[in-house]
């Protein structure tokens, strides 16, 4: 089954430089666990919610709202792909994710559409 | 046996059995419990013509196999399900009662701990364990928690979308992690048990026996795994509370330890508790074992004097290590004053913080200030104790001790 792990955190969180180096290393190790098992099918980092623009068509109009759709606390920062035999594999795997201590992730299984291969 | 005896039996004692070894074999939890549900549903219709069959398991499994089977190649589905339909055709019914307890010890095991699996929520997790493997229906479930009929049906077929949508196991977790999902099993098991015992809510006279359920399922886990003593310890304490249902109200009035009719205990429960008990306790301290050797030294004592206080304070004090719960505390010092006197005990309570709005607090300092011939100040606490109880028994308790004080 496939998994979408979606990170979510405070955005402006103040982290020393050497606090950033320990995150990043983190998610460094995180990549290489995920890699060696076959797991990772995908995963990026996302810019911040103040670089977010909201579309919705809405009677053939495009309309955009500069910020995200939901303004909350801890905003999606990044999300991982993730291969997993179950979602206590999924679970396993997402408690590894650095943001997990700091933040949270949700574990979403992806959807199979019938007949689209 | 009368059919309709025969039937419920098997309703009550296989169906968990049964659909666990459908839900192992097909990977597909409404399409078991649909087979299965169907196949009791022939049973009730053919066997008060046909006679019940010398293995009625054995019968219901193969007629749900079938069931499945034709299901299964009647649906028109995108994945490929021959590997299912093979494992079906392999699906050997028992041939004989022995043989259907040897053959898939496991699969109770299993369909436990996907029902009480961390990702469902608490409601969810005790409703599904009640529905599948201790077999009740939704609507006697709905009735012993009072909510609506179509509210627990919602929220079973809610987690069971779950369970199939996430991809939660259905697998005996792995040895990393099985003491962790156990103690979450056993704590689902003793929340029904709790639920049946002293009811938050209602009147008993419609609850469906959740305390007999909840030592039903823990005599499941124990048979699966006899060796281990917090199994064994839940099973002996839930037994030696329950075998002391007769005897804790009269009239619906609640009766205190200390004056019920001990010759109405059920003597062949607590010898069965007691029994359990020493077995959980050789070795480490564990939070159940040890509240099972509490139990048991108040079961085993012939009136409330000649109970072991000393020894009953000491494995408070064990307890509070295992489990620090202000709960845990205020049991601990009311050992200490009928150990050592009403005085040490609030002394210890008056160190209690964040029971200010539990009733068993209140009624605790309320007892014990009795007791120590304060009688003003144990007015004061029954009062609050009156403030923080719900409806039932208990706060008729309270109430009776507020008029007692107040003459």
């Amino acid at each position: 089954m496939q998994y979408l792990a979606l990170i979510y955190d405070v955005e402006d969180r103040p982290q020393s430089p050497s606090e950033f180096e320990e995150m990043m290393g983190g998610y460094f190790a995180f990549n290489e666990h995920c890699k060696k098992e076959g797991s990772l099918l995908g995963g990026e980092a996302l810019h911040p919610t103040a670089t977010a623009t909201t579309v919705r068509v809405r009677d053939g109009e495009t309309l955009l709202t500069d910020g995200p759709f939901a303004e909350t606390r801890e905003a999606l920062g990044g999300f991982y792909l993730l291969e997993c035999r179950d979602l206590d594999h999924a679970v396993e795997l997402a408690a590894r994710i650095p943001g997990a201590s700091t933040g949270c992730v949700e574990v979403r299984p992806i959807m199979v559409i019938p007949g689209d291969e | 046996m009368s059919v309709e005896g025969a039937i419920e039996r098997l309703v009550r004692d296989e169906s968990g059995r049964v659909l666990a070894t459908l839900v192992r074999v097909t990977k597909d939890f409404g399409l078991a419990e649909e087979v299965v549900q169907e196949a009791l549903t022939t049973a009730w219709t053919r066997w008060p013509d046909d006679g019940v069959p010398d293995n009625p398991r054995a019968w219901v499994i193969r007629t749900a196999r079938n069931l499945a089977i034709d299901r299964i190649r009647r649906q028109q589905r995108f994945d490929d399900r021959t590997h299912v339909l093979e494992e079906l055709a392999r699906l050997r019914a028992p041939t004989s009662p022995e043989d259907a307890v040897s053959a898939y010890p496991d699969d109770r095991l299993r369909l436990l701990f996907t029902c009480c699996h961390p990702a469902l929520a608490m409601p969810a997790r005790v409703a599904l364990t009640l529905r599948t493997v201790g077999g009740l229906t939704s609507d006697e479930i709905a009735r012993a928690f009072l909510v609506p009929r179509a509210t627990m049906q919602q929220r079973i077929v809610r987690a069971k979308k779950k369970i199939q949508g996430a991809g939660i196991p259905y697998a005996i977790p792995d040895p990393a992690h099985l003491d962790e999902r156990l103690a979450g099993v056993l704590s689902v098991v003793y929340l029904i048990f709790n639920e049946g015992y002293a009811p938050t809510t209602g009147d008993e006279g419609l609850r469906v026996d959740l305390a007999e359920e909840a030592i039903h399922l823990a005599r499941v886990l124990h048979q699966l795994r006899p060796d281990d003593r917090e199994v064994t310890g839940l099973l002996a304490l839930m037994l030696l509370h329950h075998a002391r249902r007769h005897a804790r109200f009269d009239a619906g009035d609640l009766v205190l330890l200390e004056d019920q009719d001990r010759g109405r205990w059920d003597a062949e429960a607590i010898e069965e508790g007691c029994r359990l008990a020493a077995a959980a306790v050789t070795g480490p301290p564990s939070p159940y074992g040890l509240q099972a050797a509490i139990a048991a030294l108040h079961g085993s004592a012939a009136d409330w004097e000649a109970t072991d206080w000393p020894q009953i304070e000491q494995l408070y004090r064990l307890l509070r290590v295992q489990v620090p719960s202000p709960v845990v505390a205020l049991n601990h010092a009311v050992a200490v004053a009928m150990a050592h006197g009403p005085s040490a005990g609030l002394a210890l309570l008056d160190d209690l913080s964040g029971l200010d709005d539990h009733h068993l607090f209140h009624s605790a300092r309320g007892a014990l200030l009795m007791q120590a011939s304060r009688p003003t100040e144990a007015l004061e606490a029954y009062r609050r104790a009156l403030d923080t109880v719900g409806v039932g028994p208990e706060r008729r308790f309270i109430e009776q001790r507020i008029r007692t004080l107040s003459t």
